[in-house]
Order: structure tokens, then sequence, then C-alpha cells
């Protein structure tokens, strides 16, 4: 067999395999998300958002769609991202990877479009759901997909990332717990940064967040936190470093190959 | 494809296969060069290997626990990364021009480590798509009918026993149509029924025209199997050679006469031949040389029966590769 250029059915064969899995285990994947998030939605958008007055012009229940969304894209691109290389890290499979012709490129195409695709379903299943709750206008559907497709992808780089360094299962949650659901939150996902006293706004601008979130609601509403070219700036640049870091990972066989 | 065809069928297989010569003049599939491995905690793990792994052989790499088998094998599969050195597969350098080279070589690992919630179709399948292969119905049901794993295609692999779990892995590896095969320690663990099983199995492959190379600390493993042994201790190659060679050149042969009445002393008159007393002055065991002019072993029953030393039995014992390993590696163990 000649050389070949480019491994599809190895692409393939993996984001089918992670598909498969979501599949199987589609209460854990999606109905899990879905549930929470409606949870969300009866506690802030119809017990405490009925006595908010509206915010930047959109209804309390309204405003808080895009940032929920965030919230679930963030956590399970990471989660998906994560358990889908590091689970063969933990069982040992990660050999049948290493050794088969497939380059990295190729491998992270497969590992991270299987987690963004999830995500992205997700994202759409939750967005679905939430327009069962409260009237929803989309001001800019290619900006709201554009956002809704990066911040997937990117994240679920990110959850790459973080399931190669992981050495353990505690390892690979306390990253999304101790800084990323901590930063959604105070990142505007059910406030505008504008509520917040002129000090925490200063420091709120420095959670990367922020940016992220402001841009998919401006996708929503038309209107931001921040102007939308630096949130555009800021998902792309954030995109970057984690790919910057998967190929310096690959180069280098860090945590793969001794 | 059909089930016939489960590997490409070479001339190799024609010949009578206990003849080691058949090989000796076929092209190396693997060529391993100046191959050295230092981990980074300084654990020097290979030292300068050179090896050809010839096509169609069974190659027995030999070595006792942290040899540097593993890391060898796990080198030329691209798991490990070397310190130095070059490695061709099928006429594929391993790095250089990966894909093709990789596309060639078959693993199954030491561990039994599989996707326990799949099935063993899933597995299989996925493994082929892996290594760049179109989906081949026909191939992947001839490779499990093979490995009599085709009524459990659609099982968990969890539910499978362990020596169907290790056959999994041998179908995953083989699922790609390589030419050749490691493996790492195939029958650790497994009850003596399942290793008969497993070494037909290799047997098979090898007669379907793959080139196998398997570790193993199991000396009659490899003495039953392999065309060719290599010893490897401490990261070192000190040996690889045909393994009928190997038994006739090192080999020596013990002769035991069992005595009617027991002694406590070796008798006067049998000084010349270096005998050892045993089973409480019952038997007389001499070690000689097969191959050498004078066996001492005719002299020897002669002068008993001069002496008028009654003996009921006599039998002769070739010794085992395994005596010849101790001795090598222990050996080498002295001087290192």
């Amino acid at each position: 067999m000649s050389a070949i250029a480019f491994n599809g059915y190895g692409v393939w064969a993996i984001y089918r395999f992670e598909m498969a899995r979501a599949l199987r285990t589609i209460w854990q994947s999606l109905v899990t998300p879905v549930i929470t998030t409606s949870l969300y939605f009866i506690v802030f958008g119809a017990a405490i958002g009925s006595r908010m007055t509206h915010v930047n012009g959109v209804s309390y229940g309204a405003f808080i769609v895009p940032g929920l969304i965030m919230l679930s894209l963030f956590t399970q691109s990471i989660f998906n991202g994560s358990f889908g290389i590091y689970l063969p890290r933990f069982v040992g499979t990660i050999y049948e990877l290493l050794s088969a012709p497939i380059s990295s490129l190729e491998a992270v195409l497969a590992y991270v479009g299987a987690a963004a695709t999830k995500s992205i379903v997700l994202g759409l299943v939750i967005l679905a759901t939430a327009s069962l709750f409260v009237p929803l206008h989309i001001l800019h559907p290619f900006w709201m997909l554009s956002f809704l497709v990066l911040i997937s992808v990117t994240f679920s780089l990110f959850g790459f990332i973080l399931g190669i360094w992981a050495q353990g299962f505690e390892q690979l949650q306390i990253i999304p717990m101790l800084i990323i659901t901590p930063l959604t939150f105070l990142g505007g996902s059910f406030y505008s940064i504008e509520m917040l006293p002129p000090m925490w706004r200063t420091i709120a601008y420095f959670n990367p967040v922020v940016y992220l979130i402001s841009g998919f609601r401006w996708s929503f509403y038309g209107n931001s936190d921040v102007r939308i070219e630096i949130s555009i700036a800021a998902t792309l640049a954030f995109f970057f470093v984690c790919l910057a870091v998967v190929g310096w990972i690959f180069k280098t066989g860090y945590r793969l190959k001794s | 494809m059909d089930s016939a065809d489960l590997v490409d069928k070479r001339p190799v297989a024609a010949g009578d296969r206990s003849n080691p010569d058949r090989l000796a003049d076929a092209p190396a599939i693997v060529s391993i060069r100046n191959l050295t491995k230092t981990y980074a905690s300084g654990h020097q793990a290979l030292k300068s290997i050179n090896l050809d792994i010839r096509k169609g052989e069974i190659f027995a790499l030999l070595g006792p626990n942290g040899a540097g088998k593993t890391t060898l094998i796990n080198i030329v599969c691209g798991i490990v990364t070397p310190s130095t050195g070059t490695i061709v597969a099928d006429g594929h350098d391993n790095r250089r021009d990966y894909r093709a080279a990789r596309s060639k070589i078959g693993l199954v690992p030491q561990e039994l480590t599989t996707d326990r919630f799949e099935s063993v179709w899933t597995t299989v399948t996925f493994s082929r798509g892996l290594y760049g292969h179109a989906p081949n119905t026909a191939y992947v049901e001839s490779v499990l009918g093979d490995l009599s794993l085709l009524d459990k295609r659609k099982a968990q692999i969890q539910s499978l026993s362990g020596g169907m779990k290790r056959r999994v892995m041998i179908a995953k590896a083989l699922s790609h149509e390589p030419t050749i095969l490691f493996l790492d320690e195939p029958t650790a663990g497994v009850d003596v029924e399942l290793r008969r099983d497993m070494w037909a199995l290799v047997r098979r492959l090898r007669d379907n025209g793959v080139t196998i190379i398997l570790t193993t600390h199991y000396i009659d493993e490899a003495e039953e199997m392999a065309d060719r042994i290599g010893v490897i201790n401490k990261g070192e190659l000190i040996l690889v050679e045909d393994k009928a060679t190997l038994m006739k050149k090192l080999g020596s042969k013990r002769l035991t006469v069992v005595l009617q009445e027991p002694v406590t002393s070796i008798p006067a008159g049998l000084e010349e031949w270096p005998l050892k007393i045993k089973q409480n002055g019952y038997e007389l065991e001499y070690s000689f040389d097969i191959n050498a002019e004078h066996t001492g072993v005719p002299t020897l029953l002669r002068k008993l029966t001069d002496l008028g030393i009654g003996f009921r039995d006599i039998n002769t014992a070739q010794s085992s590769l395994e005596d010849i390993f101790v001795s090598l590696v222990s050996t080498r163990g002295d001087h290192s």
C-alpha cells in the first residue's frame, strides 16, 4: 500500500466511535444538561425573573438564554473533549492510537470534532428547550451559529489538553469546577456587566469568559457589554492558543509518549 | 474478499517448516539499527540494538523482566520514541514514512487493554478504520472466524473470558491486514490449554505469511515455536541464533544411570568421568557434549559393567533452552 496523505478512515473511525458512545450514554450526554438548564429557567427565569425588570430592553428570562447555553457549552465541551482522550489513556487503549498510521492533526480533528459536535447539538437542544419557556428572537443567526461552533471547538480543544494533562479523574474535574464554572458565573451569564458596581465591572473585564458570553448574547439581542469585534478577537485568540498547545503536545509527545 | 484470503499467502509456506534453513536467505522485513533508548529518568533501557527480522519467521525475543523487550517492541510500533537509531519495517522508515511503516505492523500488547463496553465487532472494525482501511465485513468476519470469535461478535468485551479478550486483541491487531505482527507476552497469565491454542494460532498466522515477533519469558514457549531466538538482557541483545543451531551449539546432554545398589561416593575406577551422585546414591549423572567426538558414554557403561556395578536403567536428556538461557543471562550479568 502506498503512503496515504490523509487517513480519512482513521478520522472517521474515531469520530464515529466517540459519537456512538454519546448515543449509548444519551441520558448523561444530553438529557442531564437539558434538565439542568430547565431548572435554571424555572429558578432564574420564572421564580426570580418575574420580579426583575428588563435588562437592556430584554426580558430577564430571555436575557439569560445565551448565558445558560454558554454555561453548558463550556462544561460539556471540556467534559467531552477531555473524556474522549483521557479514557483511552486511563484504560490503556491509547497504545492503538499511538501505533496507528494517523497524524496528530487527524487525531485531534476526530476527537475534538466529535466533542464539538456533541456540544453544538447540545447547544441547539438547549436553545429549543429555552424557546418553550421564553419568546426568543435571534438578530444575527450567522454570528450566533459561528460563536456556537467556534466556542464548542475551542473548549473541546481545551478539554482535550486537559484530558492529556490530567493524571487522575480528580484532575480532570478540578479545572472545570474551580476555574471555568466560577468564571462563567462571574462572567455575566445571568446579568449584564453594566449592572455591577464600577470596581467589580473593571475586574470583570479581566475575565475572558465575559467576552465570549457578551459576543454570544450580542448575536441574539444586538446589545453587548463589550464591543463585538473584541469578543470575536478574544474567542479566536483562545482558539489559537488551544490549538498551539495541542500542536506542542503532539510534537513533544507530552504525557503520551515516553 | 473471501475468507480464504485472510492474509496474503506467500511462497514462504513452501518447504519443510521444521527446517530453519528455509528462512536463512529470507530478506529482512524489519531492520533495527543502532537503536538506543534512555528514559528521562536516566534509565538506559536499550543499548545499541542491531537486529534483522526475516520475512516469514517466528522470532522469539527472550529475556527476564525489565530486560527491554517491551521497550523494543514499543519503539518499533511508534509508541515510544527512540533516543537514537533507525527502524525500517517492510521497506519503510518508521519515523520518516510512519504511515506506511505502521500500516504494515500489528501489535498485541501485553496488557489486556480493551474497551470493555464495546462489542467485539465494534472494536475490531474501529481498529481497521483507525489504520486507514475501508470497511470490509467479509475480511473482519474471516479474522473473527479464524480466532473462533465469530459467534461472539455482538458480545460486549467485558463479558468475555481472559483468553477470548486476548483473541479480541489479536483480531484488532490483524484487522488491517498487517505483514508483521508483534505479540508481547502472548501467553502471560494464560492456562496450559489456552497456551497450546495460542501456539497453534501463531503457527497458523505464520503459515498464512505473517512475520511474527513475540516476546516471552517462558523458555518453553520460545523453544516450542520460534524459528530464531534473540536473548535480551539489561538492554543488550546478547545473542541471536537459529533455535536449532542454538540448541546444538550450546546444548549438552545428561546421562543418568539408575543403580541397583546405592553408592556413597564415586566408585573407584570412574574418576575420569565427572560424575555426580543423585537420589541418595541411587543415581549417577554424567553430562556430556553431544557434539564431541568421544562422548565417553560407551566407555562409561562398559566400565560400570567391568566394575560389577549393576544398573537398572539409563536415560539421557538434552539440556533445555532454559539451561542455556540461565547460563547466558547469569554469565553476562556477572560481567556487567
